[in-house]
Protein backbone atom coordinates (compact mmCIF):
# COMPACT_ATOMS: atom_id res chain seq x y z
CA UNK A 1 0.00 0.00 0.00
CA UNK A 2 2.51 2.45 1.02
CA UNK A 3 5.30 1.50 -0.84
CA UNK A 4 7.23 5.04 -1.19
CA UNK A 5 6.41 5.49 2.46
CA UNK A 6 8.40 2.39 3.49
CA UNK A 7 11.12 2.48 1.18
CA UNK A 8 11.93 6.08 2.00
CA UNK A 9 11.64 5.27 5.54
CA UNK A 10 14.07 2.49 4.97
CA UNK A 11 16.68 4.09 2.98
CA UNK A 12 16.35 7.18 5.62
CA UNK A 13 16.86 4.62 8.65
CA UNK A 14 18.40 1.29 7.44
CA UNK A 15 19.08 0.44 10.92
CA UNK A 16 15.99 1.68 12.67
CA UNK A 17 13.52 -0.03 10.95
CA UNK A 18 12.86 -3.50 12.16
CA UNK A 19 10.01 -4.95 10.75
CA UNK A 20 7.53 -3.99 8.10
CA UNK A 21 4.04 -5.97 8.50
CA UNK A 22 1.21 -5.63 6.22
CA UNK A 23 -2.23 -6.64 7.33
CA UNK A 24 -5.81 -6.23 5.48
CA UNK A 25 -4.91 -2.99 3.54
CA UNK A 26 -2.73 -1.34 6.49
CA UNK A 27 1.10 -1.07 6.95
CA UNK A 28 2.77 -1.58 10.14
CA UNK A 29 6.53 -0.57 10.76
CA UNK A 30 8.33 -2.21 13.86
CA UNK A 31 10.80 0.80 14.51
CA UNK A 32 13.99 0.98 17.06
CA UNK A 33 12.93 2.94 20.55
CA UNK A 34 16.02 4.83 20.23
CA UNK A 35 15.07 6.17 16.79
CA UNK A 36 11.24 6.81 17.36
CA UNK A 37 11.63 10.83 17.62
CA UNK A 38 13.74 11.10 13.96
CA UNK A 39 11.54 8.56 12.26
CA UNK A 40 8.30 10.48 13.21
CA UNK A 41 10.13 14.39 12.63
CA UNK A 42 11.05 12.53 8.84
CA UNK A 43 7.06 11.59 8.59
CA UNK A 44 5.86 14.93 9.36
CA UNK A 45 8.10 16.49 7.06
CA UNK A 46 8.96 14.70 4.04
CA UNK A 47 7.00 15.54 0.85
CA UNK A 48 6.14 11.58 0.05
CA UNK A 49 5.08 11.11 3.62
CA UNK A 50 3.13 14.54 5.54
CA UNK A 51 1.79 12.25 8.27
CA UNK A 52 0.84 15.62 9.83
CA UNK A 53 -2.01 13.99 12.18
CA UNK A 54 -1.79 12.26 14.75
CA UNK A 55 -4.65 9.85 15.51
CA UNK A 56 -3.69 8.23 18.28
CA UNK A 57 -0.80 6.69 20.80
CA UNK A 58 -1.77 3.57 22.91
CA UNK A 59 0.40 1.04 24.65
CA UNK A 60 -0.25 -2.45 24.67
CA UNK A 61 1.19 -5.21 26.70
CA UNK A 62 2.38 -8.66 24.98
CA UNK A 63 3.03 -10.27 27.90
CA UNK A 64 6.56 -11.31 26.76
CA UNK A 65 9.49 -12.45 28.65
CA UNK A 66 11.18 -9.89 26.22
CA UNK A 67 10.03 -6.61 24.77
CA UNK A 68 7.04 -6.61 27.16
CA UNK A 69 5.59 -3.25 26.03
CA UNK A 70 4.24 -1.84 22.57
CA UNK A 71 3.94 1.37 21.74
CA UNK A 72 1.65 2.08 19.08
CA UNK A 73 1.52 5.22 17.09
CA UNK A 74 -1.35 5.49 14.17
CA UNK A 75 -1.01 8.22 12.05
CA UNK A 76 -3.16 9.90 9.33
CA UNK A 77 -1.64 12.78 6.68
CA UNK A 78 -4.79 15.09 5.65
CA UNK A 79 -2.92 16.46 2.99
CA UNK A 80 -2.54 13.15 1.62
CA UNK A 81 -4.77 10.79 2.94
CA UNK A 82 -3.06 8.04 3.89
CA UNK A 83 -2.15 5.86 7.37
CA UNK A 84 0.53 4.68 8.84
CA UNK A 85 1.25 2.60 11.80
CA UNK A 86 4.48 2.66 13.93
CA UNK A 87 5.52 0.48 16.67
CA UNK A 88 8.04 0.29 19.51
CA UNK A 89 9.04 -1.74 21.74
CA UNK A 90 9.91 -1.20 25.29
CA UNK A 91 11.26 -3.80 27.74
CA UNK A 92 10.23 -4.16 31.21
CA UNK A 93 13.77 -3.46 32.71
CA UNK A 94 13.49 -0.02 30.76
CA UNK A 95 9.92 1.62 30.72
CA UNK A 96 11.48 4.73 29.30
CA UNK A 97 10.36 5.89 25.88
CA UNK A 98 11.40 9.46 23.65
CA UNK A 99 8.15 11.24 23.73
CA UNK A 100 6.95 12.58 20.45
CA UNK A 101 5.29 15.62 21.83
CA UNK A 102 7.91 17.75 19.78
CA UNK A 103 6.52 16.59 16.53
CA UNK A 104 2.92 16.62 17.30
CA UNK A 105 2.05 18.62 20.40
CA UNK A 106 -1.32 16.56 20.46
CA UNK A 107 0.52 13.39 21.54
CA UNK A 108 0.60 14.73 24.77
CA UNK A 109 -2.90 13.43 26.61
CA UNK A 110 -2.80 10.43 24.51
CA UNK A 111 0.88 9.71 25.81
CA UNK A 112 -0.54 10.50 29.79
CA UNK A 113 -2.82 8.24 29.08
CA UNK A 114 -0.24 4.76 27.74
CA UNK A 115 1.49 6.28 31.07
CA UNK A 116 -1.65 5.68 32.81
CA UNK A 117 -2.78 2.88 31.52
CA UNK A 118 0.45 0.73 30.97
CA UNK A 119 3.05 2.57 32.83
CA UNK A 120 5.17 3.83 30.28
CA UNK A 121 6.85 6.81 31.29
CA UNK A 122 7.42 9.43 28.42
CA UNK A 123 11.04 11.55 28.21
CA UNK A 124 10.17 15.06 27.21
CA UNK A 125 6.48 14.58 27.75
CA UNK A 126 6.11 18.08 30.38
CA UNK A 127 2.81 17.05 32.18
CA UNK A 128 3.52 13.00 32.82
CA UNK A 129 0.49 13.27 35.33
CA UNK A 130 -1.87 9.73 35.16
CA UNK A 131 -4.78 10.66 33.05
CA UNK A 132 -7.75 9.03 34.15
CA UNK A 133 -6.26 7.10 37.37
CA UNK A 134 -5.97 8.54 41.18
CA UNK A 135 -2.15 10.18 41.27
CA UNK A 136 -2.03 8.08 44.41
CA UNK A 137 -2.97 4.79 42.41
CA UNK A 138 -0.26 2.20 42.39
CA UNK A 139 -0.83 -0.47 39.24
CA UNK A 140 -0.74 0.27 35.59
CA UNK A 141 -4.79 -1.28 34.55
CA UNK A 142 -4.41 -2.25 31.13
CA UNK A 143 -0.85 -4.50 31.94
CA UNK A 144 -2.55 -8.48 31.70
CA UNK A 145 -0.94 -9.09 35.62
CA UNK A 146 -3.69 -6.60 37.17
CA UNK A 147 -6.80 -8.76 37.69
CA UNK A 148 -9.57 -7.73 35.98
CA UNK A 149 -11.93 -7.38 39.14
CA UNK A 150 -9.12 -4.57 40.60
CA UNK A 151 -7.11 -4.66 43.59
CA UNK A 152 -8.74 -4.60 46.92
CA UNK A 153 -7.95 -1.61 48.73
CA UNK A 154 -6.05 0.03 45.80
CA UNK A 155 -7.70 3.54 45.92
CA UNK A 156 -8.81 5.22 48.82
CA UNK A 157 -11.44 6.18 50.22
CA UNK A 158 -12.26 10.04 51.28
CA UNK A 159 -10.80 10.63 54.33
CA UNK A 160 -14.51 11.72 56.64
CA UNK B 1 4.10 14.59 62.90
CA UNK B 2 3.73 13.70 59.29
CA UNK B 3 3.09 15.83 56.57
CA UNK B 4 -0.29 14.43 56.64
CA UNK B 5 -0.93 15.61 59.86
CA UNK B 6 0.89 18.60 59.23
CA UNK B 7 -2.00 19.48 56.48
CA UNK B 8 -5.03 18.68 58.96
CA UNK B 9 -4.15 21.06 61.20
CA UNK B 10 -3.81 23.31 58.51
CA UNK B 11 -7.45 22.68 56.96
CA UNK B 12 -8.30 22.54 60.58
CA UNK B 13 -7.38 25.90 61.02
CA UNK B 14 -8.20 27.41 57.78
CA UNK B 15 -12.02 26.13 58.97
CA UNK B 16 -11.84 27.81 62.12
CA UNK B 17 -10.87 31.04 60.22
CA UNK B 18 -13.78 30.91 57.91
CA UNK B 19 -16.42 30.05 60.29
CA UNK B 20 -14.78 33.28 62.55
CA UNK B 21 -16.76 36.46 61.20
CA UNK B 22 -14.17 38.54 62.26
CA UNK B 23 -11.45 36.83 60.11
CA UNK B 24 -10.34 39.23 57.29
CA UNK B 25 -7.81 38.98 54.52
CA UNK B 26 -5.51 41.77 53.83
CA UNK B 27 -4.19 42.31 50.41
CA UNK B 28 -0.94 44.36 49.10
CA UNK B 29 -3.02 45.30 45.67
CA UNK B 30 -6.68 44.35 45.32
CA UNK B 31 -5.84 44.03 41.20
CA UNK B 32 -2.67 42.13 41.51
CA UNK B 33 -3.45 38.77 42.32
CA UNK B 34 -4.12 35.53 40.89
CA UNK B 35 -7.19 33.47 42.08
CA UNK B 36 -7.36 29.20 41.41
CA UNK B 37 -10.86 28.30 40.85
CA UNK B 38 -12.19 24.68 40.54
CA UNK B 39 -15.27 24.26 37.98
CA UNK B 40 -16.44 21.29 37.99
CA UNK B 41 -16.73 18.16 38.00
CA UNK B 42 -20.48 18.99 39.08
CA UNK B 43 -21.05 21.73 36.91
CA UNK B 44 -23.83 22.05 34.64
CA UNK B 45 -21.68 23.65 31.92
CA UNK B 46 -19.26 21.13 31.72
CA UNK B 47 -21.56 18.71 29.99
CA UNK B 48 -20.73 15.81 32.21
CA UNK B 49 -17.77 15.44 34.83
CA UNK B 50 -14.79 17.66 33.01
CA UNK B 51 -13.14 19.12 36.03
CA UNK B 52 -11.46 22.61 34.88
CA UNK B 53 -8.74 24.02 37.07
CA UNK B 54 -8.54 27.49 36.24
CA UNK B 55 -6.02 30.49 37.32
CA UNK B 56 -7.51 33.70 37.50
CA UNK B 57 -6.00 37.23 37.06
CA UNK B 58 -9.11 39.20 37.80
CA UNK B 59 -11.37 38.13 35.15
CA UNK B 60 -9.07 37.01 32.92
CA UNK B 61 -8.15 33.36 32.43
CA UNK B 62 -4.21 32.96 32.85
CA UNK B 63 -4.00 29.24 32.97
CA UNK B 64 -6.39 26.44 32.68
CA UNK B 65 -5.70 22.71 33.35
CA UNK B 66 -8.61 20.17 32.59
CA UNK B 67 -9.24 16.81 34.41
CA UNK B 68 -10.24 13.64 33.50
CA UNK B 69 -11.60 10.03 34.85
CA UNK B 70 -14.18 11.01 36.56
CA UNK B 71 -16.32 8.72 34.49
CA UNK B 72 -13.43 6.40 33.79
CA UNK B 73 -14.78 2.96 33.59
CA UNK B 74 -12.11 0.64 32.52
CA UNK B 75 -13.85 0.10 29.05
CA UNK B 76 -10.26 -1.06 27.18
CA UNK B 77 -10.04 -3.88 30.27
CA UNK B 78 -13.40 -4.64 29.79
CA UNK B 79 -12.92 -5.47 25.99
CA UNK B 80 -9.56 -7.47 26.79
CA UNK B 81 -12.17 -9.62 29.08
CA UNK B 82 -15.29 -10.44 26.70
CA UNK B 83 -16.04 -11.56 23.24
CA UNK B 84 -16.13 -9.28 20.37
CA UNK B 85 -20.09 -9.35 20.47
CA UNK B 86 -20.50 -8.99 23.93
CA UNK B 87 -18.75 -5.80 23.78
CA UNK B 88 -21.31 -4.29 21.43
CA UNK B 89 -23.59 -3.05 24.52
CA UNK B 90 -20.46 -1.63 26.12
CA UNK B 91 -20.33 1.30 22.89
CA UNK B 92 -23.81 2.38 23.51
CA UNK B 93 -21.75 3.94 26.49
CA UNK B 94 -19.09 5.62 25.12
CA UNK B 95 -21.03 8.33 23.49
CA UNK B 96 -24.07 8.28 25.13
CA UNK B 97 -25.41 10.79 22.55
CA UNK B 98 -25.46 8.59 19.66
CA UNK B 99 -24.90 5.63 20.72
CA UNK B 100 -25.92 3.81 17.22
CA UNK B 101 -22.62 5.37 15.77
CA UNK B 102 -20.60 3.93 18.13
CA UNK B 103 -22.16 0.62 17.26
CA UNK B 104 -21.47 0.76 13.74
CA UNK B 105 -18.18 2.20 14.40
CA UNK B 106 -17.45 -0.81 16.18
CA UNK B 107 -18.22 -3.71 14.38
CA UNK B 108 -17.03 -2.12 11.39
CA UNK B 109 -13.26 -2.17 13.14
CA UNK B 110 -14.14 -5.94 13.71
CA UNK B 111 -15.76 -6.66 10.73
CA UNK B 112 -12.35 -5.58 9.28
CA UNK B 113 -10.57 -7.99 11.76
CA UNK B 114 -12.29 -10.62 10.24
CA UNK B 115 -12.28 -9.99 6.56
CA UNK B 116 -16.47 -9.52 5.47
CA UNK B 117 -18.21 -7.40 3.94
CA UNK B 118 -22.47 -6.53 5.15
CA UNK B 119 -24.91 -6.97 2.42
CA UNK B 120 -25.96 -3.70 0.96
CA UNK B 121 -29.12 -3.26 2.09
CA UNK B 122 -26.90 -3.15 5.69
CA UNK B 123 -24.68 -0.73 4.96
CA UNK B 124 -27.81 1.52 3.92
CA UNK B 125 -29.07 1.10 7.01
CA UNK B 126 -26.13 1.49 8.72
CA UNK B 127 -25.82 5.06 7.05
CA UNK B 128 -29.33 5.91 8.24
CA UNK B 129 -28.57 5.01 11.93
CA UNK B 130 -25.25 7.03 11.81
CA UNK B 131 -26.88 9.75 10.36
CA UNK B 132 -30.06 9.79 12.59
CA UNK B 133 -27.71 9.31 15.47
CA UNK B 134 -25.41 12.76 13.87
CA UNK B 135 -28.44 15.02 13.84
CA UNK B 136 -29.29 13.56 17.16
CA UNK B 137 -26.24 14.31 18.69
CA UNK B 138 -25.49 18.02 16.76
CA UNK B 139 -28.85 18.48 17.93
CA UNK B 140 -28.22 18.27 21.47
CA UNK B 141 -24.63 19.80 20.83
CA UNK B 142 -26.45 22.97 18.95
CA UNK B 143 -29.37 23.53 22.23
CA UNK B 144 -26.59 23.03 24.60
CA UNK B 145 -24.62 25.42 23.16
CA UNK B 146 -26.98 28.02 23.27
CA UNK B 147 -28.05 27.00 26.84
CA UNK B 148 -24.35 27.50 28.12
CA UNK B 149 -24.52 31.14 26.82
CA UNK B 150 -28.27 31.75 28.13
CA UNK B 151 -30.15 31.06 25.41
CA UNK B 152 -32.56 28.54 27.20
CA UNK B 153 -35.92 27.74 24.73
CA UNK B 154 -33.51 27.03 21.96
CA UNK B 155 -32.33 23.70 24.32
CA UNK B 156 -36.28 22.61 24.92
CA UNK B 157 -36.76 23.15 21.11
CA UNK B 158 -33.79 20.76 19.96
CA UNK B 159 -34.88 18.66 22.69
CA UNK B 160 -38.66 18.25 21.08
CA UNK B 161 -36.98 16.95 17.86
CA UNK B 162 -34.70 14.56 19.24
CA UNK B 163 -37.70 13.11 21.16
CA UNK B 164 -39.07 12.26 18.17
CA UNK B 165 -35.91 10.71 17.21
CA UNK B 166 -35.58 8.56 20.38
CA UNK B 167 -39.24 7.16 19.35
CA UNK B 168 -37.97 6.32 16.08
CA UNK B 169 -34.78 4.44 17.69
CA UNK B 170 -37.37 2.61 19.92
CA UNK B 171 -39.45 1.84 17.18
CA UNK B 172 -36.27 0.36 15.25
CA UNK B 173 -33.84 -0.99 17.76
CA UNK B 174 -36.63 -1.51 20.79
CA UNK B 175 -34.55 0.93 23.09
CA UNK B 176 -34.19 4.52 23.42
CA UNK B 177 -30.42 5.18 24.90
CA UNK B 178 -28.86 1.68 24.78
CA UNK B 179 -29.73 0.87 21.40
CA UNK B 180 -26.79 -2.12 20.61
CA UNK B 181 -28.51 -2.48 17.39
CA UNK B 182 -25.43 -3.59 15.52
CA UNK B 183 -23.88 -7.09 15.35
CA UNK B 184 -20.94 -8.48 13.65
CA UNK B 185 -21.65 -8.98 9.91
CA UNK B 186 -25.13 -7.42 10.04
CA UNK B 187 -27.83 -5.65 12.31
CA UNK B 188 -29.91 -7.13 15.07
CA UNK B 189 -33.35 -6.56 12.67
CA UNK B 190 -34.47 -5.30 9.44
CA UNK B 191 -35.98 -1.91 9.04
CA UNK B 192 -39.89 -2.47 8.81
CA UNK B 193 -41.99 -0.82 7.15
CA UNK B 194 -43.56 1.39 9.88
CA UNK B 195 -39.74 2.63 10.88
CA UNK B 196 -39.42 3.62 7.41
CA UNK B 197 -42.29 6.02 7.30
CA UNK B 198 -41.45 7.32 10.84
CA UNK B 199 -37.49 8.32 9.63
CA UNK B 200 -40.06 9.53 6.35
CA UNK B 201 -42.48 11.98 8.30
CA UNK B 202 -38.92 12.82 10.89
CA UNK B 203 -37.13 13.58 7.81
CA UNK B 204 -40.17 15.75 5.99
CA UNK B 205 -40.65 17.85 9.41
CA UNK B 206 -37.40 18.60 10.54
CA UNK B 207 -36.01 20.91 7.90
CA UNK B 208 -38.63 23.68 9.33
CA UNK B 209 -38.34 23.16 13.18
CA UNK B 210 -34.94 22.88 13.08
CA UNK B 211 -34.53 26.45 10.80
CA UNK B 212 -36.96 27.66 13.74
CA UNK B 213 -34.29 26.89 16.03
CA UNK B 214 -31.82 28.54 13.69
CA UNK B 215 -33.39 31.67 13.24
CA UNK B 216 -33.79 32.07 16.71
CA UNK B 217 -30.22 31.92 17.42
CA UNK B 218 -28.51 33.34 14.29
CA UNK B 219 -30.76 36.54 14.40
CA UNK B 220 -29.80 36.70 18.30
CA UNK B 221 -27.28 38.95 18.77
CA UNK B 222 -26.11 38.35 22.56
CA UNK B 223 -25.55 34.57 21.45
CA UNK B 224 -23.66 35.78 18.26
CA UNK B 225 -21.30 38.43 20.39
CA UNK B 226 -21.09 35.88 22.63
CA UNK B 227 -19.65 33.49 20.22
CA UNK B 228 -17.52 35.50 17.51
CA UNK B 229 -13.71 35.45 18.05
CA UNK B 230 -14.23 33.58 21.12
CA UNK B 231 -12.03 30.89 21.56
CA UNK B 232 -9.92 31.15 18.85
CA UNK B 233 -7.39 28.50 17.34
CA UNK B 234 -5.43 28.68 14.16
CA UNK B 235 -5.20 26.02 11.58
CA UNK B 236 -1.96 25.01 12.01
CA UNK B 237 -2.23 24.18 15.47
CA UNK B 238 -5.77 22.66 15.03
CA UNK B 239 -4.45 20.06 12.99
CA UNK B 240 -0.79 19.69 15.31
CA UNK B 241 -3.51 19.20 18.41
CA UNK B 242 -5.24 16.25 16.94
CA UNK B 243 -8.63 18.27 16.98
CA UNK B 244 -11.18 16.38 15.03
CA UNK B 245 -14.94 16.46 13.60
CA UNK B 246 -17.03 19.57 13.47
CA UNK B 247 -14.06 21.57 15.28
CA UNK B 248 -11.57 21.01 12.70
CA UNK B 249 -13.98 21.64 10.00
CA UNK B 250 -14.38 25.09 11.86
CA UNK B 251 -11.12 26.37 11.12
CA UNK B 252 -10.72 25.54 7.44
CA UNK B 253 -9.34 22.10 7.16
CA UNK B 254 -11.50 20.11 5.00
CA UNK B 255 -10.98 16.84 7.15
CA UNK B 256 -14.20 14.46 6.88
CA UNK B 257 -13.86 10.29 6.48
CA UNK B 258 -16.89 10.56 5.27
CA UNK B 259 -15.32 11.57 2.16
CA UNK B 260 -11.47 11.00 2.90
CA UNK B 261 -11.98 7.50 3.24
CA UNK B 262 -15.33 6.06 2.26
CA UNK B 263 -17.02 3.55 4.50
CA UNK B 264 -20.18 2.27 4.35
CA UNK B 265 -21.99 3.55 1.28
CA UNK B 266 -20.76 7.29 1.62
CA UNK B 267 -19.24 7.25 -1.95
CA UNK B 268 -22.89 6.81 -3.82
CA UNK B 269 -24.12 9.77 -2.02
CA UNK B 270 -24.18 13.68 -2.78
CA UNK B 271 -23.29 15.17 0.08
CA UNK B 272 -21.20 18.16 0.65
CA UNK B 273 -18.80 18.57 3.59
CA UNK B 274 -19.40 22.40 5.50
CA UNK B 275 -15.90 24.12 6.29
CA UNK B 276 -15.75 27.61 7.74
CA UNK B 277 -12.88 29.57 8.08
CA UNK B 278 -12.89 31.41 11.69
CA UNK B 279 -12.16 28.96 14.34
CA UNK B 280 -13.51 30.57 16.93
CA UNK B 281 -16.89 29.19 18.21
CA UNK B 282 -19.02 30.48 16.05
CA UNK B 283 -17.76 28.82 13.34
CA UNK B 284 -17.52 25.66 14.98
CA UNK B 285 -21.33 26.34 15.91
CA UNK B 286 -22.23 26.95 12.04
CA UNK B 287 -20.41 23.86 10.83
CA UNK B 288 -22.98 21.56 13.63
CA UNK B 289 -26.01 24.01 12.08
CA UNK B 290 -25.12 22.84 8.05
CA UNK B 291 -24.08 19.10 8.79
CA UNK B 292 -27.38 18.69 10.23
CA UNK B 293 -29.20 20.15 7.33
CA UNK B 294 -26.61 17.53 4.74
CA UNK B 295 -27.08 14.56 7.18
CA UNK B 296 -30.85 15.34 5.91
CA UNK B 297 -30.01 14.78 2.53
CA UNK B 298 -28.29 11.91 2.80
CA UNK B 299 -31.12 10.05 4.90
CA UNK B 300 -33.36 11.39 2.44
CA UNK B 301 -30.87 9.71 -0.28
CA UNK B 302 -30.54 6.50 1.77
CA UNK B 303 -34.63 6.10 2.14
CA UNK B 304 -34.71 6.16 -1.47
CA UNK B 305 -31.97 4.44 -2.85
CA UNK B 306 -32.39 1.66 -0.43
CA UNK B 307 -31.68 -2.53 -2.10
CA UNK B 308 -34.42 -4.87 -0.79
CA UNK B 309 -32.12 -8.54 0.66
CA UNK B 310 -30.62 -9.76 3.67
CA UNK B 311 -28.66 -7.16 6.45
CA UNK B 312 -26.67 -10.52 7.75
CA UNK B 313 -23.38 -11.04 5.49
CA UNK B 314 -23.30 -14.68 4.46
CA UNK B 315 -20.95 -16.06 7.00
CA UNK B 316 -22.29 -18.68 9.16
CA UNK B 317 -19.43 -19.59 11.11
CA UNK B 318 -18.94 -15.43 12.20
CA UNK B 319 -22.31 -14.41 12.20
CA UNK B 320 -24.58 -14.98 14.87
CA UNK B 321 -28.00 -16.93 13.19
CA UNK B 322 -31.46 -15.32 13.51
CA UNK B 323 -33.17 -16.82 17.00
CA UNK B 324 -36.15 -18.48 15.02
CA UNK B 325 -33.74 -20.63 13.03
CA UNK B 326 -31.33 -21.74 16.22
CA UNK B 327 -34.34 -23.17 17.85
CA UNK B 328 -35.66 -25.42 14.24
CA UNK B 329 -32.69 -25.68 12.55
CA UNK B 330 -29.31 -28.12 13.88
CA UNK B 331 -26.19 -26.22 11.70
CA UNK B 332 -27.70 -22.56 13.53
CA UNK B 333 -27.74 -24.40 16.37
CA UNK B 334 -24.18 -25.92 16.25
CA UNK B 335 -23.06 -22.04 14.94
CA UNK B 336 -24.85 -20.38 17.85
CA UNK B 337 -23.32 -22.82 21.06
CA UNK B 338 -19.60 -22.32 19.00
CA UNK B 339 -19.84 -18.83 18.79
CA UNK B 340 -21.30 -17.48 22.32
CA UNK B 341 -19.13 -20.09 24.00
CA UNK B 342 -15.96 -19.61 21.90
CA UNK B 343 -16.55 -16.15 20.11
CA UNK B 344 -15.63 -14.96 16.57
CA UNK B 345 -11.76 -16.32 16.50
CA UNK B 346 -10.52 -13.63 13.85
CA UNK B 347 -7.19 -14.33 12.48
CA UNK B 348 -3.88 -13.07 14.42
CA UNK B 349 -3.18 -9.64 13.29
CA UNK B 350 -4.65 -5.66 14.30
CA UNK B 351 -6.56 -3.53 12.10
CA UNK B 352 -7.64 0.34 12.99
CA UNK B 353 -10.75 1.43 11.33
CA UNK B 354 -11.93 5.45 11.97
CA UNK B 355 -15.46 6.64 10.84
CA UNK B 356 -16.50 10.42 10.97
CA UNK B 357 -18.46 10.01 14.40
CA UNK B 358 -20.72 13.05 15.18
CA UNK B 359 -17.95 14.33 17.52
CA UNK B 360 -14.91 13.36 14.77
CA UNK B 361 -12.48 10.86 13.69
CA UNK B 362 -13.58 7.80 16.39
CA UNK B 363 -11.59 4.88 16.03
CA UNK B 364 -11.49 1.52 17.20
CA UNK B 365 -7.78 -0.32 17.29
CA UNK B 366 -8.07 -3.95 17.53
CA UNK B 367 -5.25 -6.17 18.39
CA UNK B 368 -5.88 -10.09 17.57
CA UNK B 369 -4.55 -13.20 18.46
CA UNK B 370 -6.75 -15.50 17.07
CA UNK B 371 -8.28 -15.78 20.23
CA UNK B 372 -12.83 -15.30 21.19
CA UNK B 373 -11.50 -12.17 22.74
CA UNK B 374 -9.66 -9.36 21.62
CA UNK B 375 -5.69 -9.05 23.20
CA UNK B 376 -5.90 -5.03 22.94
CA UNK B 377 -8.40 -2.88 22.17
CA UNK B 378 -7.81 1.03 22.48
CA UNK B 379 -10.62 3.84 21.68
CA UNK B 380 -9.58 6.20 19.76
CA UNK B 381 -12.34 8.75 21.39
CA UNK B 382 -13.13 11.83 19.40
CA UNK B 383 -13.97 13.85 22.31
CA UNK B 384 -10.70 13.53 24.59
CA UNK B 385 -8.20 14.68 21.65
CA UNK B 386 -11.17 17.80 21.31
CA UNK B 387 -10.49 18.36 25.22
CA UNK B 388 -7.48 18.53 24.84
CA UNK B 389 -7.09 22.26 23.08
CA UNK B 390 -9.14 23.38 25.83
CA UNK B 391 -6.34 25.28 27.53
CA UNK B 392 -5.50 26.83 24.29
CA UNK B 393 -8.48 27.80 23.65
CA UNK B 394 -9.22 29.64 26.94
CA UNK B 395 -6.25 31.26 27.66
CA UNK B 396 -6.32 34.90 28.01
CA UNK B 397 -10.11 35.00 27.38
CA UNK B 398 -12.17 35.78 29.71
CA UNK B 399 -13.59 33.94 32.48
CA UNK B 400 -17.53 33.79 31.15
CA UNK B 401 -16.63 32.76 27.53
CA UNK B 402 -14.77 29.52 29.39
CA UNK B 403 -18.56 27.93 28.68
CA UNK B 404 -18.95 29.07 25.19
CA UNK B 405 -15.67 27.42 24.46
CA UNK B 406 -16.61 24.31 25.99
CA UNK B 407 -20.22 24.10 24.18
CA UNK B 408 -18.64 24.89 21.33
CA UNK B 409 -16.01 21.62 21.56
CA UNK B 410 -19.29 19.76 22.38
CA UNK B 411 -17.39 16.93 24.54
CA UNK B 412 -19.18 13.70 25.34
CA UNK B 413 -17.68 12.89 29.03
CA UNK B 414 -18.66 9.21 28.73
CA UNK B 415 -16.22 8.86 25.28
CA UNK B 416 -13.46 11.17 26.82
CA UNK B 417 -13.08 8.58 29.95
CA UNK B 418 -14.12 5.55 28.50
Amino acid sequence: MLTTVVEKLKSQFPSGVLEVKEFRGETTVHIKKEDNVAVCTFLRDDEACRFDYCSDICGADAYTPENRFEVIYNLYSIPLNHRIRLKVFVDESDLHCPSVTGVWPGAEWPERETYDMVGIVFDGNKDMRRMYMPEEFQYFPLRKDFPMMGIPNSISLPRK
Amino acid sequence: MNLEQAMDIRQQRILAALENKNTTVHFDDALDNQMILNMGPQHPATHGVLRLLIKLDGETVVACVPELGYLHRGYEKLAENCSYHEFIPHTDRLDYLSPLMNNTAYVLAVEKLIGIETPKRAQYLRTIICELARISSHLLGVGALAMDVGALTVFTWTFREREKLYDIFELLTGARFTTSFTRVGGLANDMTPEVKTAIHQFIEQIPEKFDECIKMLNTNRIFVERLDGVGVISKEKAVAMGMCGPNIRGVGVEHDLRRKEPYLVYNELDFTIPVFHGGDCLSRYYVRVNEVKESIKIVRQCLEKIPDGPVHANAPKKVLPRKERIYTKMEELIHDFMLINFGVNPPVGEVYHAIEGSKGELGFYIQSRGEGNPWRLKIRSPSFMNLQSTSLLVEGGMISDIVAVLGSLDPVMGEADK
